[in-house]
């Protein structure tokens, strides 16, 4: 299995405040990985420290290192924009811009240094939004503002803006926890076509979310005696996870027997 | 956090299992010590009593996939309910045997004063036995108690292989007796076969309790070839 992103000894502080400690894990490649645990273990600060969003956070301090391509995210060298770039995010509240579906879109594509004809960059359009399985519905209203749309659609739209910019991993916060059933399946199943392209990373609640949808699992716990500080406790298929996971904190808080 | 209806519903679900459980056993004594008997009447109440254990079986099934529609079970608790629906199965299987060994005894209630062999009841009463213990082993989640009961196996194979020689030894002296002795055959077969069942049981609460899937079964072909060998040499 190939590694997409490679965690090393991560540590992420707000102010004096340790949030997540000693996270090492490697996140398969062209596979999804959720993350679950209970509230306040700092699942989401997780997922931002993998493509440097936690920076936009005053006093946040992240340390070690998340290697992708073998470099570290954190270098200086590095730039924070083109990290967010290829390693894109969609969160928990779908947010379009107050434009056309087909700005949205194609505002990705712009700030990606896109410089083709109109009709090429409506094919890019197009390809981004049948990426997101939102094409069909869209294709006789692309002017029409994104807020139109419902909130699923609205979300695969945020899909499409970030699969515009051509990204290699996704990063998802709770995608799905502002939506009705359907929609949410509809996201899942979006979810299962992507990984063939992309590498996903999936904040979820939802455990049951976390078993439809995911390939892995890593299971996230406040540990510490004084300070309890959030870490990876257990790392698996999501299948073990679900069916014997090794840790006894993993296996009460899959059953609901937690706290 | 607490899981309350979930909780509840498998005690009940184990109850229900402990129930069956009991009626297959009572339905192995009986069957086989009516059949030493020659008791036509105990035989016919085992196949009576047989249609509800099917029943029961079906209705245990009913509650557990009821339970994991609604509740959601993973890890343990689902491991535990999927073998609740096999381990009903298994016990629904080992009453059929029983119901089996009631079935021979009236097909053979015109045949005159068969002999039949003292030990199918022993045998009947060790596979009972067997049989109880695993059903509490599963009950207490029990996974050392489940390893061990399989080894006893062996004892009811044995069995087994003592009536086989026994009824042979009577073809021999009386080739007229081969209708019953068939008869008597699958009678001990059927015990056979229903211990290799509480076999299966042991396996399920091991996967239900540890969540590793292991065969405990040395299976009847395979210790008749060793003696087939063992003969030879």
């Amino acid at each position: 299995m190939e590694t997409a992103l490679n965690i090393h000894n991560l540590r992420v502080y707000y102010g004096d405040f340790l949030a997540i400690k000693d996270v090492n894990l490697a996140i398969p490649r062209n596979q999804i990985t959720a993350i679950i645990g209970p509230s306040g273990v700092g699942k989401s600060t997780l997922l931002r420290a993998l493509n440097r969003m936690n920076e936009l956070v005053p006093g946040c301090r992240t340390e070690g290192e998340v290697l992708f391509d073998g470099v570290n995210i954190y270098d200086p060298r590095m730039d924070p924009v083109e990290v967010r770039r290829r390693i894109g995010m969609v969160f928990q509240k779908p947010n379009p811009f107050p434009k056309s579906i087909y700005e949205n879109v194609a505002w990705g594509l712009r700030i990606n240094g896109f410089r083709g004809t109109r009709a090429q960059l409506d094919e890019a359009v197009e390809q981004a939004l049948r990426a997101a399985a939102l094409w069909d519905e869209v294709k006789d209203k692309l002017h029409q503002s994104g807020l139109s749309l419902s909130g699923g659609q609205q979300q695969r739209l945020c899909i499409a803006r970030v699969i515009a910019l051509q990204p290699e991993v996704i990063l998802l916060d709770e995608p799905a926890s502002a939506l009705d059933p359907i929609a949410t399946l509809k996201i899942e199943e979006l979810m299962r076509e992507l990984k063939r392209d992309y590498t996903l990373v999936i904040v979820t609640h939802n455990m049951q979310q976390a078993a439809r949808v995911s390939d892995y699992t890593a299971m996230m716990m406040l540990t510490g005696d004084e300070e309890r500080s959030g870490t990876v406790i257990e790392f698996d298929r999501t299948k073990t996870i679900f069916t014997n996971p090794r840790d006894k904190r993993t296996e009460d808080y899959v059953t609901g027997r937690f706290g | 956090m607490t899981r309350k209806i979930l909780d509840q519903q498998m005690r009940e679900i184990k109850e229900k299992l402990l129930i069956l459980g009991n009626m297959v056993e009572r339905a192995l004594l009986e069957s086989a010590e009516a059949l030493e008997k020659r008791d036509l009447v105990a035989a016919r109440r085992v196949m009576a009593a047989d249609r509800e254990v099917n029943d029961r079986r079906f209705a245990i099934e009913a509650l557990t996939i009821g339970l994991i529609a609604t509740q959601q079970p993973v890890a343990s608790d689902l491991r535990l309910l999927a073998a609740v629906l096999e381990i009903a199965g298994e016990l629904e299987r080992i009453g059929d045997y029983a119901k089996g060994i009631a079935v021979i005894n009236l097909r053979m209630g015109d045949v005159l004063k068969p002999i039949v062999p003292a030990e199918i009841p022993v045998m009947a009463r060790k596979t009972a036995d067997m049989l109880h213990r695993a059903l509490v082993a599963f009950v207490n989640e029990d996974a050392e108690a489940a390893r061990a009961i399989p080894r006893e196996d062996d004892e009811v194979d044995a069995f087994y292989l003592r009536i086989y020689w026994d009824l042979m030894g009577m073809v021999v002296r009386d080739p007229s007796a081969i209708e019953r002795v068939n008869w008597l055959l699958w009678a001990a077969h059927n015990l056979e076969r229903a211990a290799d069942r509480v076999t299966n049981i042991c396996e399920r609460t091991i996967y239900a309790v540890t969540g590793e899937m292991a065969e405990m079964d040395v299976t009847w072909d395979e210790l008749e070839l060793q003696n087939a060998e063992r003969r030879r040499l």
